[in-house]
């Protein structure tokens, strides 16, 4: 559905829900709207209720997207005592407007950075804490083995001319090498983060999504180059930009298409009659670079305003103890941060598990680790290079306009 | 006035001193009627017109500090090229809306005729003005849609390609005036068979004795006599076509990048999902000071005709 009418509900509801906490009452706004993240966190919420009992916890639930917006409604007026989150740039955001609390002591009193080596640095600025991560999760392509097959690839491709070559072989095949719904043009981001990284790395990556290197610089268009390697020749499917991500899942799961660039969140969509055909491979090496991997993590945070939070404080350090992120994380189908936490047997979750433990290093996603306003152009100019190849210095030349008025500070 | 005349009147019976209320009720009484609207517009309407004017001036981010920059948003916006996909898709709302009168009033004269049913007729026509915009958004984006969408069904049946008007940049904003303009039909519609039952039989009855028919018959005769409907018509088109937003929103968010993006909608995505309030607000005002040209044009016609 539009982002338009989310927005609009969310934010009627914000206004009528986010209000009022007496003492004693923990308001919670999450962001976990789909039927089975949502069932687990309520469970979780009991178990804390229970643990408890003089904590009144008032949860609300709001549909992601429109989530991203009324946040920060809630954050400079009325503010809730818990909200969900991401970590990196897009907490630093409020971190640098001093909208989030300091939760350095409840990592301190709970031995965080010794729990989550792996995701502190992505709630930590200026060496002070801001939240707490609780799952992140890989990306990776996932395909269907039995098209694989058919189109005669014997094994997951693990360079770009192995990949060049598994694409040109599903297409003679008869399908649509790869799945896309570029519409809510999110999707394209993560095409152009793995290439970004495969081909220039992480430092250049990074210093990209800080607004350090301008969009017209030579990384940027070899990425666009080899990018273009895949559109050119039509890999991609057709009238992508007609789909969302869920519009476009069926493609897939009917065998019009073999391959899908996507989070870990795409499993438990599987249905069950191609679960098995499904399997999963690492974004394929390109240039000599060690393997980067996108991974997104998914947070908790006090707002500065909150009105209770001395308990949303033993809210957040439930959430670091290992054993409600085993529970959280067995429900979500992610990763948990913790790392005494164990992560569920699922064998999708398992071999991302394996990848990012030997990850040279993590970003957390396009539009996560740069400007909001600057990534929403981004993805734009992103999904019309996707559909009209030839105009990739126009859209790069524009991009960098754009860059420079939102890092001119 | 009132109370200049009544005034001495008081003043000649001393005796009976009558009320402030007495003496002022002619002013009064229209000025406290009319005080709920008044503080309502000013505070809806008026208030926020002039502060999205002043926030024009600024770069705010909708949290952190507001910075006072003059006309540079003004400057940047005619100079962005998004501005000016947006105004030209607008011009095109504007111009193809204009074929909703035509289409009603088309509509309108053949369903005017006395029929059994023709009432259940009349209203399956009008049956799309009454649902809600977002539905026509939605049931059109189904349509259009590439995979399972009927407009394939039927392309396909008689050997034409597919197509996906939605994720084209030339087809997009078409396709969604095309879904706007079903129920703008609908109304324009309605409006004019109102309007043919107040035309005058008398009229026809006498252009027909002198041996009128046909086209002239309706280009002489009945049409000027339309001319209320025709004028409603065409105003509440026009300002559905400018304020077009609802359809975009739902249907395409704007896209393909931009393309079918038009002022209302570069607004609310550049204030709401860019967090640029202060742009957003000089699009707003562009916009506002556009609807003002037609709004005065507007006025005038409507004075010039009253004088008359």
């Amino acid at each position: 559905m539009s982002k338009f009418l989310r927005f609009a509900t969310t934010a009627f509801f914000a206004v009528s829900l986010s209000t009022t906490a007496l003492a004693g009452t923990l308001v919670i706004n999450s962001d976990q709207s789909d039927p089975a993240p949502r069932k687990g966190m309520e469970a979780l919420i009991e178990k804390f209720k229970k643990e408890n009992p003089d904590i009144d916890v008032k949860l609300n639930v709001f549909d992601k997207e429109s989530y991203k917006t009324s946040i920060r409604t809630w954050l400079s007026g009325e503010s809730p005592d818990v909200v969900y989150w991401y970590a990196g740039e897009r907490m630093k955001f409020f971190v640098d407007r001093k909208l989030f609390e300091d939760v350095s002591d409840v990592w301190a009193a709970n031995k965080g950075a010794e729990a989550m080596p792996s995701t502190v640095g992505s709630v930590t600025v200026d060496g002070k804490q801001y939240g707490v991560p609780y799952t992140y999760y890989n990306w990776g392509i996932y395909y269907r083995k039995d098209l694989f097959e058919k189109a005669g690839i014997q094994q997951p491709p693990k360079t770009w001319a192995e990949f060049l070559d598994a694409c040109a072989k599903l297409k003679a095949s008869g399908v649509a090498p790869i799945v896309i719904g570029s519409k809510a043009l999110w999707p394209t981001a993560g095409w152009f983060d793995y290439l970004n990284l495969r081909v220039n790395g992480m430092d250049y990556h990074m210093k990209l999504m800080a607004g350090q290197v301008p969009y017209t610089d030579k990384g940027v268009k070899d990425v666009f180059d080899k990018w273009a390697e895949l559109i050119r020749p039509g890999y991609f499917i057709e009238n992508h930009a007609s789909y969302t991500w869920q519009e476009s899942q069926p493609l897939f799961y009917q065998g019009k298409g073999a391959m899908y660039l996507i989070g870990n969140f795409i499993t438990p969509e599987f249905p069950a009659d191609v679960r098995d055909k499904m399997d999963f491979f690492q974004f394929p090496k390109i240039a000599d670079q060690p393997m980067y991997e996108d991974a997104p993590t998914d947070t908790v945070h006090i707002p500065a305003r909150a009105k209770n939070k001395v308990d949303a404080k033993k809210f957040l350090a439930f959430y670091m103890r290992p054993d409600v992120q085993t529970e959280l994380n067995s429900v979500l189908r992610q990763i948990p941060t913790n790392k005494d936490a164990k992560p569920s047997d699922d064998r999708f979750l398992q071999a991302g598990y394996k990848m990012l433990s030997a990850a040279a290093g993590t970003a957390q996603f396009y539009d996560r680790d740069t400007d909001p306003s600057l990534a929403q152009e981004g993805m734009k100019a992103f999904q019309e290079f996707m559909i009209i190849p030839d105009r990739g210095d126009e859209i790069l030349t524009r991009l960098e306009a754009r860059r420079k008025q939102v890092f001119k500070q | 006035m009132d109370a200049i005349m009544t005034s001495p009147v008081s003043l000649s019976r001393p005796a009976v001193q009558r009320s402030f209320w007495r003496r002022h009720e002619k002013t009064l009484a229209p000025a406290m009627f009319l005080s709920p609207a008044l503080f309502a517009f000013l505070l809806f309407v008026v208030w926020p017109i002039l502060s999205s004017v002043w926030i024009s001036f600024h770069e705010w981010d909708g949290l952190g500090p507001k910075i006072f920059i003059g006309l540079d948003n003004y400057r940047e916006l005619f100079s962005d090229d998004k501005f000016y996909v947006a105004l030209v898709n607008n011009i095109k709302w504007l111009i193809l809306y204009l074929l909703a009168p035509v289409g009603g009033l088309i509509i309108a004269l053949f369903l005017n005729q006395q029929m059994p049913g023709m009432r259940l007729i009349k209203a399956l026509f009008f049956f799309p003005f009454v649902i809600s915009q977002v539905v026509v958004g939605v049931i059109f984006s189904w349509f259009y849609d590439p995979n399972f969408g009927l407009l394939n069904v039927v392309l396909n049946a008689v050997g034409l390609p597919s197509i996906a008007p939605l994720g084209d940049e030339h087809m997009v904003t078409y396709a969604i005036i095309v879904a706007g303009l079903w129920p703008q039909i609908a109304y324009c519609m309605i409006l004019y068979l109102t309007g043919l039952n107040n035309v005058n039989p008398e009229l026809i009855e006498a252009a027909r004795m002198d041996g009128c028919k046909g086209f002239p018959m309706f280009w002489n005769i009945i049409l000027p006599q339309l001319r209320p409907a025709t004028f409603i018509a065409v105003v509440v088109t026009v300002i559905g076509a400018l304020r077009s937003f609802d359809l975009v929103a739902i249907m395409t968010n704007g896209g393909p990048y931009d393309s079918s993006t038009v002022l209302g909608y570069f607004m609310y995505e550049q204030a709401i999902f860019a967090y640029r309030m202060g742009y957003g607000a000089a699009i707003a005002t562009v916009l506002f000071l556009i609807m003002d040209i037609y709004i005065a044009f507007f006025l005038v016609s409507m004075l010039r005709k009253e004088a008359e």
